[in-house]
């Protein structure tokens, strides 16, 4: 990478960082953690071996759950949600729509279990109102003309990215505390029951450098129990249970949609701004790194999808995904959907440490209450005797965090009414200040920046052409601002393609097809990203 | 109002709109053959203007420097790849009719010569290409004799890059530097490059644009540009504007769809009817079906239906994009004559993991087979029918993209299709 002013050497001149707390994991609960801290006045180093919500964050359906989901089977982790979904919509209402949530059943569903769902709601204190089935249509022409039953609930959405940015934003607004992506835990050094540094490398540039910090925390999801580990602790068990959702091209229904039956494949449609997420497939997993969408998952969602809302079967599809969840294990033997949807939060005191902790499991929708349980523990163990106020304090609404919102690109574009502001994503409407601001402000954007973190920081890329088109104009445009001037934007664009179409491998047909055909033409057939570094001298472009 | 039918009745019927129909239609006037070509010409506006015949042997990094020796090795490589039935001078006849009849209708190009050109692209790539404008020659010229060049874009034009093609291109060009100029007329916001090509039809757009290069150009005497030199007249264009500024001066493609893809879509569409080519453009066939003696073609346009009657048929529909082919979740499909299409066991097997794999992926390869006499196999392996043929793309065992060799096969298998479409009519009228 060549040297542009944006460049920041991240450790200048020694190879230690120092914080009040490391926080490891940059998913929701780690940002949340690292607000909650910043909160009560401590200073943080937020951490993250990719990016902020590269795990099970950034790959799920991003419902707020009201609850109604585990009010049969879990009622304590119900009543979590119903009081966290209250909360978020009262103080990040920026990053939450307020959808709403049916439960339906069609013909053939076990309609016992659906006559009893009103009562289990109501021990959970969560509303639920019964509407009749013409009324379901009413509301959501797509659903099934099988339909029986139909509940509301106050299911939401929620942008975990947008939530992940705007925590970090604020904690960095109110004591400097820092996140740094693209660093990983190697080794922790230990001494006398304490962990005296952490040590790090950075994985874009390979350097090595050390964190010391007075505690240490582990809100490595998925891969917590693996932190854990290089910390000496076996007290972690986690099961891993791959989740694999598609998104639709269009939304297919203003509120969330949920097959009132016991949790399955299948079973949930969430809209999220112009599109759709369907899910999901939930089958064991010892993998965690290369999780990918299998066809035989992405068929599965869609016929168990269609029983609901059978416009899903000749849906168009932009993109799949698939992440790995933590379960926390309680007893042996166990499936993924049977095991304990909560958290918990491990002190590693009877490993022998007194300055780290461990927390995992749980979902995006109880974040900030695993966050305030783990900041908690941190406070006390730190002499800091401040309460916890990210349950009353409102999030901030950021600049640089806003282009992650649906339809929000556009309606800042054409406030502003600049003409020589021109859009560089077309499906969603980002235009180059869009781009300005993120590689200027947006958290993370102070090391080096590539074309997957901007589309991590937008809606660059998230639209039908899935970033073949925007791709190439924003790389140009880079160019442009001599942010690349080498071939470095060449393979960040090879890359982020490849990246997107790890996405799009299993749901392209019908326009997808199309669309990937005239994609790979231009990216290979005419700029030979194929064959960067051709063994043919002449032509590698590679130096 | 009564929509009366129209009736059309011709020797060859060409279904597509694309590069391997028009060629056909090319080939077929050129053979004195009497035509009516129907379809979609939309993917015509994708090509870059460059004329690939085989860029890379499939499955090799190996770029192709003499397309000559590369189709030999193709032949023993891949047998069943559609140039590996065709035999080379052929395939230099058909580029050289093709790219002749370009000239003859106001686009120039150069012809096809004993090695490929090594091409720049809009992101300062290379790639290997057969033929390409006249407007353009100037660029490969200048950088295989390292000659002091200026890249010039436009306030405005986004997604080209005069930086960009500097940066990735320097360190096998020392010489290349960059500059940017205010379009006439458009200094203010975006600006698109159909709109400025159309402008520079106009002398006294090119007289003030003639200065503004000048100036950027400085000493330098030749200059890049993108592709926008005009949009009926383009060759006249580039000479008008050597001449106003004394320099040599060549275009670069854009990003497609771009001002030499739709430079081709419209001298097609203004030429064809005028050489007495029956041409229903950008409309798609509703059904084909063939009697003992004819085959009958079914569309309508704004002004009713249309029905065409033909001794022969050359299917020319592509793929994906222009909808030759359909892929489905699960299959893939030819949607007109539901003709069988060899692919891939399952959709699994469609793409690789990895999208800029140098293997390709198999989806490419699939299509539709044909025997000797470039005849589509029906579903009992035997010709579909003996009045139809099928050329371009739309072809099963290629790989276009990573082949490098999209006009190559249209142009080639449109060559041989009109061929033997002539062999049928001369047997049997």
């Amino acid at each position: 990478m060549s040297q542009s002013p944006l460049d920041q050497p991240a450790v200048k001149g020694h190879n230690t960082l120092e914080t009040d707390v490391l926080i490891i994991g940059g998913g929701v609960t780690g940002a949340g953690i690292m607000r909650d801290l910043a909160l009560r006045g401590l200073h943080t180093l937020l951490i993250d071996k990719r990016d902020l919500c590269a795990g099970a964050s950034g790959g799920n359906h991003g419902l707020l759950h009201s609850g109604g989901r585990y009010v049969s089977n879990d009622r304590h982790s119900a009543i979590e949600c119903r009081i966290e979904n209250e909360i978020l919509k009262r103080l990040a209402p920026q990053c939450v729509e307020q959808t709403g949530g049916l439960f339906v059943a069609v013909e053939g569903d076990d309609l016992e279990f659906a006559e009893k769902f009103p009562q289990f709601c109501a021990a959970a204190g969560i509303s639920c109102t019964e509407i009749g089935p013409n009324e379901a249509l009413r509301m959501e022409p797509l659903l099934s003309e099988k339909l029986v039953k139909a509940y509301l609930v106050p299911d939401a959405t929620v942008d975990p990215f947008r939530l992940a940015l705007e925590n970090v934003a604020h904690a960095r607004l109110l004591n400097d505390s820092i996140y740094r992506p693209h660093t990983e835990i190697i080794d922790f050094r230990i001494d006398n029951g304490k962990i005296t540094a952490a040590i790090c490398r950075d994985n874009r540039t390979g350097v090595m450098f050390n964190i010391q910090a007075r505690q240490y925390v582990n809100a490595g999801g998925a891969w917590a129990m693996n932190i854990a580990q290089k910390a000496g602790c076996t007290d972690v068990n986690l099961l891993y249970s791959k989740g694999t959702l598609l998104v639709s091209h269009d939304r297919m229904a203003g509120h969330v949609i949920n097959r009132l039956r016991p949790p399955a494949d299948g079973d949930i449609l969430v809209p999220g701004g112009t599109v759709s997420v369907l899910g999901t497939t939930s089958v064991h997993t010892d993998n965690l790194e290369t999780v990918r969408p299998t066809v035989a998952e992405i068929d599965r969602n869609v016929m168990e999808g269609a029983a609901m809302i059978p416009a899903l079967a000749t849906a168009r599809y932009i993109r799949a995904f698939s992440r790995v969840r933590p379960l926390l294990q309680s007893s042996p033997g166990e499936d993924g959907r049977a095991a304990t949807r909560g958290f918990a939060l491990l002190d590693h005191t009877s490993q022998g440490l007194t300055n780290f902790c461990t927390i995992t499991g749980g979902k995006l929708t109880t974040f900030r209450l695993m966050a305030e349980k783990t900041a908690d523990l941190v406070a006390r163990r730190l002499g800091n005797t401040q309460a916890c106020t990210t349950d009353s304090v409102a999030l901030p609404d950021g600049d640089a965090c806003r282009w992650t919102e649906p339809g929000a690109a556009p309606r800042y574009w054409y406030k502003a009414n600049n003409a020589d502001d021109m859009i560089l994503c077309e499906c969603e409407m980002v235009p180059q200040s869009a781009i300005d601001e993120i590689v200027k402000c947006a958290p993370g954007a102070e090391a080096e920046m590539t074309l997957e973190a901007i589309a991590l920081r937008s809606r660059a890329g998230k639209g039908p052409c899935q970033g073949s088109f925007c791709g190439i104009r924003i790389a140009s445009y880079l160019y442009d601002r001599g942010y690349y001037r080498d071939t470095t934007g060449l393979t960040h664009m090879r890359d982020f393609f490849n990246e997107r179409f790890k996405g799009m491998r299993t749901v392209i047909w019908g326009r997808q097809a199309a669309q990937m055909e005239l994609a790979e033409a231009l990216h290979c057939g005419l700029l030979g990203l194929d064959n960067l570094d051709s063994d043919c001298p002449e032509m590698a472009i590679l130096p | 109002m009564k929509e009366e039918t129209r009736h059309f009745e011709t020797e060859l019927a060409v279904v597509g709109s694309g590069l391997a129909g028009c060629a056909a239609s090319i080939f077929a006037l050129n053979r004195k053959i009497k035509i009516a070509q129907v379809g979609n010409t939309g993917a015509v506006a994708y090509t870059t203007g460059y004329l690939d015949l085989l860029g890379a042997v499939e499955e090799s990094s190996k770029a192709v420097e003499n397309p000559w020796d590369g189709l030999e090795l193709l032949k023993k490589s891949h047998p069943d790849h559609p140039l590996s039935h065709i035999p080379a001078q052929d395939i230099a006849e058909g580029f050289r009719q093709f790219t002749t009849f370009l000239g003859e209708s106001g686009i120039a190009y150069t012809g096809p010569q004993e090695t490929n050109i090594t091409a720049l692209t809009p992101a300062g790539t290379l790639k290997k290409t057969l033929c390409v404008p006249a407007t353009m020659a100037a660029g490969p010229q200048a950088f295989a004799a390292q000659r002091p060049c200026v890249i010039i874009d436009f306030h405005g034009l986004k997604g080209f890059s005069a930086r960009e093609v500097v940066a990735n291109l320097r360190h096998k060009w020392p010489q290349l530097t960059a500059a940017r100029v205010d379009f006439p007329d458009m200094e203010k916001g975006e600006i698109y490059p159909e709109v400025m090509a159309r402008a520079l039809e106009v002398a006294a757009t090119r007289t003030r644009l003639a200065e503004l290069l000048r100036e950027a150009a400085g000493e330098i005497k030749t200059i890049g540009l993108p592709a926008l030199l005009g949009m009926h007249t383009p060759d006249l264009v580039r000479s008008e504007l050597e001449r106003l500024t004394g320099l040599t001066i060549f275009e670069i493609p854009t990003m497609p769809p771009s001002v030499p893809g739709i430079r081709l879509r419209e001298m097609f569409e203004q030429v064809f009817p005028q050489k007495g080519i029956t041409l229903i453009p950008q409309q798609k066939i509703t059904a084909l079906s063939f009697a003992p003696d004819r085959a009958q073609l079914n569309l309508r346009d704004n002004y009713g239906p249309i029905v065409i009657h033909a001794k022969a048929v050359i299917l020319a529909t592509g793929r994906f994009l222009s909808g030759g082919l359909e892929a489905h979740i699960t299959g893939i499909t030819e949607p007109l004559l539901d003709l069988p299409v060899h692919q891939p066991p399952s959709r699994t097997d469609w793409y690789r993991e990895q999208y800029t794999d140098r293997q390709g992926h198999l989806i490419h390869k699939a299509g539709i087979e044909i025997d000797a006499s470039c005849r589509p196999l029906g579903k009992n392996g035997t010709p579909y029918h003996e009045r139809l043929f099928a050329a371009g793309i739309i072809l099963a065992h290629q790989d276009w993209i990573r082949g490098r060799s999209g006009a190559g096969i249209a142009i080639a298998t449109a060559y041989k299709a009109v061929q033997a479409a002539e062999d049928l009519l001369h047997a049997r009228i």
